[in-house]
């Protein structure tokens, strides 16, 4: 058995990737000192958002103790991870925090004080992996929060749960770590090979074994290989070396040297039969398996010549960049900068209180004699080295071009997503382009116009669905109203065949005819049998008098304005309740025939002039009786003899002064459409249709004015939209609605605004 | 009449061929017909689709139809110059500058409701053209915010001045790395004092 092992490892080919750079490796200098820990840091701040993916959603409140693995926030959706508390402690707070990203933007984190007690919470393990259902394990790899911990963070039971169940032949294990200075994934295979091997045998068995179980690690790390081989030894596990080149580590690269097949552009390698993982990801299922440990610590290179103690460190999640180079002697004086990652693809922070996450690797405090400034870009000469050192095999020179051109459409056709970011080019450019920045600008602005196509299109089609539902909602209403003009037709048709009412009948055009029969019918109901009629008045006399009595009740308990308002209200009810008296006795009364005659003929008159006249003229004509209205109030006023009863006539007479106001500017505006009729808007019946109308006229009156003139309508407009506001307090108030309060500070914080803008247009004059 | 027999042959073939092609081409133009106006639709695409009527137009596609019927391809302020430029290149006319008379180019927004001063009276709901607002009478309305086209039509009106046009704010996720300055244009030597104050 081990002969043939021995045979398989020496006849294994290896192939080459294309290009590849080969940077000053600087691995020693973190080699030197043994695995450590470092003191714990008093406040640990958990980001949400550890991995690709949605971030999760915090579980714990502020003031919460939590222990240490405990879940302290959910997955949201498939691609995301959960997370734990890396220590016992308190939740202090949660909210904004600086993220180790390049952005140095904030986002949401969970911040733990330690209690220094370090407690673990209860852990579940899962030993009998076997005898459980594939996708139980893969479930329990996901609530223990396991991500990538080679560079990208991916959730690890995604990956290792194939769409469409792809057959995988070959699960290779990534020990590379080609970009220099990191040596994280060396440590690991140094330290807890077996861990690492224990994890491969659980990545295994859950990608139904397959044939090739590969450890690729490069020839710059004699340590790991040999205590790899030591523990795979009596496994089928096969560790590969192979020789050292920048980037072997990259996933899609890692593949091909290993089984020399190519992972198709925007494809995932689980198509060609592979899945990759990395080394300390695998050792990180092994803990969450045997023990139920969530991964709450990783192992981090802590590098740089600024620093007295160059080493790895195991340290928990969450713990600041600060108060680690705190603990290994860090030297301000001669610091360049703080680089989480290496110093190809790693970013600069300017926060040291940013904390460690699932994927940093490296913290690198170079001095300035070790990564000196970038020296200033110079021209393109055109020379050709960069494609010769792409592992990706494109063309950094043209994308370059097209990049610096925003040209996206050649980026695309120039396969610029199969961009690994790799730097490589950038490294051998002897004119210091940064290409990659370039690269990266534009891969964002690629995938910012791709989102917001998707989003634009979704629009689309809510406002088109909005436009199908609202013109089936207008059929329906049309249906309706040819539903009642034929059954008003047909019970006119009836009438008319009665000799007795042919009235109605004769009198022409059907749309007047249709109004006056409308009109007919109320009155006709209206009219009912006296008997009727009686009860109902006798009806409306009694409801008066309960509200009126109402009133009364709650009057003599009210205080202040409401007070006078419920007067107002009461006021009114009597009034009300007298003439429902005076109806009650009129109807007792025998010329009540005649009456109701003379109300049928009145109305139709009323209705016939209506339908005839165009809407200037009813506005005109609604105008005339408003006015009249009030003449006839203001004689009456001063004849009125009691106090109260003249107030309600004033309060009434001030309301119809409003209504004629209204009254008038629509009059002026018909007035004003009048002469071009062409030009009406269409039935405005739809509010978002009104809305454009305005927004549109606002649009255009703004054009070609000066800030100055900008900001006076703006003014002018705020105080129409307070007076507007005004009046509908008023009228709340008045109705007794209960928004007033709302209206009330709504009209408030408007006068605010109003002054705020006096201010400012004082400023400017 | 032979020469008449050899123009008669030929006379048949080509006539013969006149038919045989044209009943291809008619049948073609009936099964290969193209439903509306695609001229339309990839305008209709490039539009930004916030329906806000800027343009003057009830929504997007109305001002899509408008620009192939040969209306300005300038008056769609919340798409920009990246929007002219586009619909330029498709129409293979002169991208010209925003027209100023429609609005001027705008970070983008979305609308929020102030909830707990909303009192339910759904004016907002019938204004927003993408549905994008949830409530219900007399009940409290809020914004979805990843539907609101940051339109503006809903502000207007609120009865209570309880919505607010808020800037869409930058988060690691939806942050994008910037392109490198100009100074790249330099030669070496245009920025010796640069180097050596550094240095």
């Amino acid at each position: 058995m081990a002969h043939t092992t021995e045979r398989t490892r020496s006849s294994r080919r290896i192939w080459d990737i294309p290009g590849g750079v080969h940077p000053p490796e600087h691995k020693a200098q973190s080699m030197q000192l043994p695995l450590a820990h470092i003191p714990l840091a008093p406040s640990l701040i958990v980001p949400l958002s550890q991995h690709i993916g949605a971030p999760a959603i915090a579980l714990v409140k502020e003031g919460d103790r939590v222990l240490k693995g405990q879940k302290i926030a959910e997955a949201d959706g498939p691609i995301s991870a959960p997370v734990h508390a890396p220590t016992s402690g308190t939740v202090t707070r949660i909210g904004d925090y600086t993220m180790p990203h390049p952005s140095g933007l904030q986002a949401e984190a969970i911040e733990i004080s330690s209690d220094f007690s370090d407690t673990w919470c209860e852990l579940y393990p899962m030993q009998d992996y076997r005898e459980r259902d594939r996708s139980e394990v893969l479930h329990h790899i996901r609530e223990c929060g396991i991500a990538g911990l080679g560079g990208a963070g991916f959730p690890a039971a995604i990956k290792l749960n194939p769409k469409g169940n792809a057959p995988i032949d070959t699960l290779i294990l990534n020990g590379t770590e080609c970009e220099p200075y990191i040596t994280a994934d060396d440590t690991i295979m140094r330290v807890r090979p077996e861990e690492i091997v224990a994890g491969a045998e659980i990545l295994a068995h859950l990608l139904h074994e397959p044939a090739d179980v590969l450890i690729g690690i490069e020839d710059n790390k004699p340590e790991a290989i040999k205590e790899m081989r030591e523990a795979c030894e009596g496994t089928r596990f096969e560790v590969v070396v192979f020789p050292t080149k920048y980037p072997s580590g990259g996933e899609k690269q890692l593949i091909q040297i290993l089984t020399g097949r190519e992972v198709p552009s925007e494809h995932l390698p689980a198509e060609v039969g592979v899945i990759c993982q990395n080394v300390g990801t695998a050792a990180a299922i092994y803990r969450a398996i045997q023990f139920g440990e969530p991964l709450v610590s990783r192992i981090t290179t802590v590098v740089g010549e600024a620093l007295d103690i160059q080493r790895n460190i195991e340290v928990p999640l969450g713990t600041p960049v600060g108060h680690i180079l705190a603990n290994h002697g860090i030297d301000r004086e001669q610091m360049a900068k703080i680089v989480i990652g290496g110093p190809m693809m790693g970013f600069t922070v300017q926060d040291e209180r940013v904390p460690v996450v699932k994927t940093t690797n490296c913290i690198l405090v170079p001095a300035r004699k070790e990564l000196p400034a970038p020296v200033p870009a110079q021209p393109c000469i055109r020379c050709g080295i960069c494609a010769e050192a792409c592992p990706a095999s494109l063309l950094p020179q043209q994308l370059y071009w097209y990049a610096r051109a925003e040209d996206y459409e050649k980026l695309e056709a120039y396969s610029i997503k199969d961009c690994i970011e790799c730097g490589a080019c950038a490294y051998v450019c002897p004119s210091h382009i940064p290409l990659v920045q370039y690269y990266r600008a534009a891969k964002g602005t690629m995938r910012e116009a791709e989102q917001e196509k998707l989003k634009s299109d979704r629009a689309r089609e809510r406002f088109e669905f909005r436009k199908a539902r609202l013109e089936k909602a207008e059929q329906e209403k049309e249906a309706k109203r040819q539903a009642r003009k034929k059954a008003a037709e047909e019970a006119r048709k009836r009438k008319a065949a009665q000799p007795a009412s042919d009235k109605a009948g004769t009198s022409g055009a059907s749309s007047e005819a249709d109004v006056v029969a409308a009109a007919l019918a109320r009155v006709k109901a209206k009219e009912s049998s006296p008997e009727q009629q009686k009860a109902r008045a006798e009806r409306s006399v009694k409801s008066a008098q309960e509200r009126v009595q109402k009133l009364e009740e709650k009057a003599s308990a009210a205080e202040g304005t409401q007070r006078d308002q419920l007067q107002a209200q009461l006021k009114a009810a009597q009034l009300k309740l007298g003439e429902a008296q005076q109806k009650l006795t009129a109807l007792d009364q025998p010329e009540k025939t005649s009456s109701a005659a003379a109300a049928v003929d009145a109305a139709i008159a009323r209705a016939r002039n209506k339908a005839a006249m165009s809407p200037l003229e009813k506005a005109q004509k609604s105008v005339d009786s408003l006015r009249q209205r009030i003449q006839k109030m203001e004689e009456k006023i001063p004849q009125e003899q009691d106090a109260e009863l003249q107030a309600a006539l004033r309060d009434n007479h001030r309301k119809f002064q409003e209504k004629l106001v209204v009254a008038e500017q629509e009059l002026a505006q018909l007035q004003q459409q009048e002469p071009g009729e062409a030009t009406t808007p269409p039935a405005g019946n739809d509010k978002a249709q009104q809305a454009i109308e305005r927004a549109r006229a606002a649009a255009q009156a703004r054009a070609g004015m000066s800030d100055e003139e900008k900001l006076a309508a703006e003014l002018s407009s705020l105080e129409q939209r307070v007076e507007k506001a005004r009046q509908r307090l008023r009228k709340a108030q008045d109705e007794g609605n209960e928004n007033v309060p709302a209206f009330q500070a709504a009209l408030d914080k408007m006068e605010n605004k109003l002054a705020e803008k006096r201010q400012q247009m004082g400023e400017q004059q | 009449m032979s020469w008449f027999a050899s123009v008669s042959d030929a006379m048949l073939v080509l006539g013969g061929m006149a038919l045989v092609f044209g009943a291809i081409l008619g049948f073609a133009a009936i099964r290969f017909k193209v439903e509306g106006d695609p001229i339309v639709d990839q305008i209709d695409s490039i539009l930004p689709q916030t329906q806000c009527g800027q343009c003057g137009y009830p929504g997007c596609r109305p001002y899509a139809e408008a620009i192939a019927n040969g209306d300005a391809i300038n008056k769609c302020p919340p798409g920009g110059q990246a929007t002219i430029n586009q619909l330029a290149n498709l129409l293979d006319v002169e991208a010209v500058p925003l027209d100023e008379e429609h609005g001027s180019e705008d970070i983008k927004k979305v609308a929020f409701i102030r909830e707990d001063e909303c009192i339910g009276c759904t004016k907002c709901i019938q204004a927003c053209p993408v549905d994008a607002i949830l409530g219900a009478a007399k009940q409290m309305h809020t914004v979805i915010a990843d539907e609101c086209t940051g339109c503006d039509l809903c502000v207007e009106p609120c009865p209570v001045d309880c919505i607010d046009m808020i800037p869409v704010e930058t988060t690691p996720r939806s942050w994008v790395w910037e392109k490198p300055g100009a100074h790249s244009q330099l030669i070496a030597t245009d920025k010796i004092g640069e180097i050596r104050g550094a240095a």
